[in-house]
């Protein structure tokens, strides 16, 4: 690492009739770059690939403990086509996950956006507002997210302990939230879809904004980066804040809606209170009487995994077409 | 109040580079008519009461099961006989955190996970930020891909691969080699498998197993591989991308090798992001209730993730406990919550005190291209 810069003039100095070619800048800075990812391709080779691998063996494979000795015998697409039609209900909740999944990004991407304008405006109480929101960004992954989805059992209502009433009564409330809206929007001339896609993302507004932390800090970033003067030039031309919305915050911050877009699908893919990573959890603990759960839950796996980066694909492709990005370089 | 009488700006006070002018100005009223009673002020009323409405509300969605479990877990035991209690306890006692601190031995797990997410969370933030130097400021072939792996190892859940994680842990080889010298290698093919197994350099015929320590957490955090790795390093690869090339070159120009200009100019320039991506790394670690019950199953160190996940009964509330439960199990769920927020108390402390840091970080990320 040291003498990556001064080796090479050295070796020019004392031994220039090798006819060792001497590297270029570029060369070296190549080199430098590789020696500073270099942990994390150690990391691929020695830890991150094998685990792959492995994975991929447990779903093409059988596994046999004879006398301490294990023996491999390939099982084709046998544990993928159990996972589908076996007794787990894998397909059913892929699709439901998926669904959820069709539901809940557009609400958290809406909102977050939604809440990052408000919070980038002067206002009393910013800073605290501010610590507020992003309060769920610090803790509410993991063990707390456990505790809160274990006390309203595996349906998971989301996080909401604010409800301590019974679920009876939770449930009567949100319906009658649901009425009401439902009404409200008829009588606006709405359709049927857009009201019940409304009035349930109110009614599970307390999981949204609970998931929305890291992408109202993006977006709040990325609306400190506009330059006041746009906004300024706007009002000068007579320019009302809807339209500078659409006109100028909204193509300024497409990029980070994309990003925003991806990280939302993988992170709500990815985390344990997933509809579908439930399942997989629940096969690799071998739950519901599931023969060879570690091959099923890597198959399950494998095939999840498939799907969303199909999915992660489609929507960064669709999304990209429309970013606009003020400067190419 | 001088009288103008003419209606002209009179000069009142006049030195070398001041001057002070009084004109005829509008009646109070008239002026306060015209600055409340316009359209634009009544719509910046409404527009202000309705955010302040909104924002008051979230927070309050957001705030609201902290309030709860904070009171519900002061109630003493006869609050959740009594029906009549609901929010605010009758009867305060904090007797619940003296079991869970004195049973639970609070600030031994408190120590210990201190010491663990410490140092997971410096060496993600070390290795993701060379990383995301790597990938932000040379430009070498693959580094396309390497980016690309990268993202991949965010969007693979690790979830998914438990087994093949732990099987990775439990046997833990670096290729092969290690296996290889225990004679512990297999081809399939009888005689080489009869020679190989002769081999016995190293005593590891299964590979090394680094379960139940903290070996598995330290190498995956030091290869930028450990949960939402993926993040910082794309995080930090932005940042970095939006600092100066020159302020390298001079280094470079100043004799400095690229490693020696990455710790002394690049490091100290972005200590907020460094921050930040250490109080992500540092809180997620904290609260992780994965990679911990997978690398320590069957035994439980005292770390803070088994406090919440397993909301124990201490002993001293036993008694009390089994008085209380046949009529309500609020109390065992009071419980589980106060050993949850006793164990996220000090994430909150922390977090009140480097909040700033957390937009400031990313504000300066440039993540936004």
């Amino acid at each position: 690492m040291t003498n990556q810069v001064k080796a090479p003039a050295a070796a020019a100095n004392a031994a220039p009739q090798k006819k060792k070619k001497i590297a270029s800048l570029d060369r070296r800075k190549a080199r430098a770059g590789w020696l500073f990812v270099l942990p994390f391709l150690i990391g691929l080779v020695i830890i991150y690939i094998p685990i792959l691998w492995e994975s991929i063996q447990y779903s093409f494979f059988n596994y046999k403990v004879v006398d301490d000795i294990t023996y491999k015998t390939f099982a084709g697409f046998e544990h993928y086509s159990s996972a589908l039609f076996g007794e787990a209900d894998f397909a059913q909740s892929l699709l439901t996950g998926l669904k959820e999944m069709a539901f809940d990004i557009p609400a958290i991407l809406i909102f977050s956006l939604f809440v990052a304008v408000i919070l980038n405006q002067k206002m009393v109480g910013r800073a605290a507002f501010r610590a507020i929101f992003f309060l769920p960004v610090v803790v509410s992954t993991g063990m707390m997210e456990s505790i809160m989805t274990a006390s309203y059992g595996a349906a998971g209502e989301g996080m909401d302990l604010g409800m301590e009433a019974g679920a009876a009564e939770k449930l009567a409330s949100v319906m009658a939230l649901e009425q009401l809206l439902s009404r409200i929007f008829e009588s606006l001339g709405f359709g049927l879809g857009l009201v019940e896609y409304i009035a349930s993302a109110v009614a599970g507004i307390s999981d949204i904004i609970n998931r929305s932390g890291v992408q109202i800090l993006i977006f709040l970033a990325a609306l400190q980066s506009i330059s006041p003067a746009i906004y300024e030039s706007c009002q000068i031309d007579g320019a009302t804040s809807w339209e500078t919305f659409w006109k100028i915050t909204f193509p300024m911050v497409s990029p980070m809606i994309l990003v925003n877009a991806v990280y939302t699908i993988i992170d709500s893919f990815t985390t344990d209170s997933n509809s579908v990573m439930k399942v997989i959890n629940n096969a690799y603990l071998g739950a519901g009487g599931i023969k060879n759960p570690a091959n099923i839950s890597a198959a399950m796996g494998w095939m999840y995994f498939l799907v969303v980066l199909l999915i992660v694909g489609a929507v960064a492709g669709i999304f990209s077409a429309y970013v606009f990005y003020q400067r190419r370089d | 109040m001088t009288q103008n009488m003419d209606n002209k700006p009179q000069v009142k006070r006049e030195s070398k580079n001041k001057i002070r002018v009084e004109f005829e100005r509008t009646d109070l009223k008239e002026r306060l008519k015209a600055k409340y009673l316009s359209a634009y002020f009544l719509k910046n009323v409404v527009w202000y009461i309705f955010r302040l409405l909104l924002l008051i509300g979230i927070a309050f969605v957001v705030l609201k099961p902290f309030y709860t479990i904070i009171m519900q877990s002061f109630m003493a035991a006869e609050d959740f006989i009594d029906s009549t209690v609901v929010q605010v306890p009758r009867h305060f006692s904090a007797i619940i955190y003296k079991a869970i601190i004195v049973d639970l031995e609070y600030f031994n797990f408190f120590f210990q996970t201190l010491a663990l997410s410490l140092g997971c969370a410096l060496l993600q933030t070390f290795s993701c930020a060379l990383i995301g130097y790597g990938l932000a400021k040379f430009k070498f072939r693959g580094a396309k891909a390497v980016f690309f792996l990268v993202v991949l190892t965010l969007a693979i859940p690790h979830g998914t691969m438990q087994s093949a994680i732990f099987y990775r842990f439990r046997h833990f080889d670096i290729l092969g080699i290690l296996t290889f010298f225990s004679g512990g290698a297999r081809t399939g093919i009888g005689w080489l498998d009869g020679i190989l197994s002769k081999i016995t350099i190293l005593p590891f015929i299964d590979g090394v197993s680094t379960i139940r320590s903290v070996v598995p957490l330290l190498l995956l955090s030091a290869t930028g591989l450990a949960f939402k790795n993926g993040l910082y390093i794309f995080m930090l690869r932005q940042f970095f991308r939006g600092v100066p090339d020159e302020l390298e070159e001079s280094a470079y120009l100043d004799g400095a090798n690229t490693f020696r200009t990455f710790l002394q100019v690049i490091l100290p320039l972005s200590v907020p992001m460094m921050i930040t991506v250490f109080l992500f790394a540092f809180c997620w670690q904290w609260t992780d209730d994965f990679y911990i019950p997978l690398f320590f199953t069957g035994d439980q160190p005292s770390l803070m993730t088994y406090i919440a996940r397993f909301g124990e009964i201490p002993k001293s509330l036993t008694v009390l406990y089994t008085n209380v439960t046949h009529s309500s199990g609020d109390y065992k769920k009071a419980i589980e919550y106060g050993c949850g927020l006793m164990a996220c108390a000090p994430l909150i402390i922390l977090y009140l005190f480097c909040q700033k840091f957390l937009v400031q970080g990313i504000e300066r990320s440039g993540i936004t291209g």
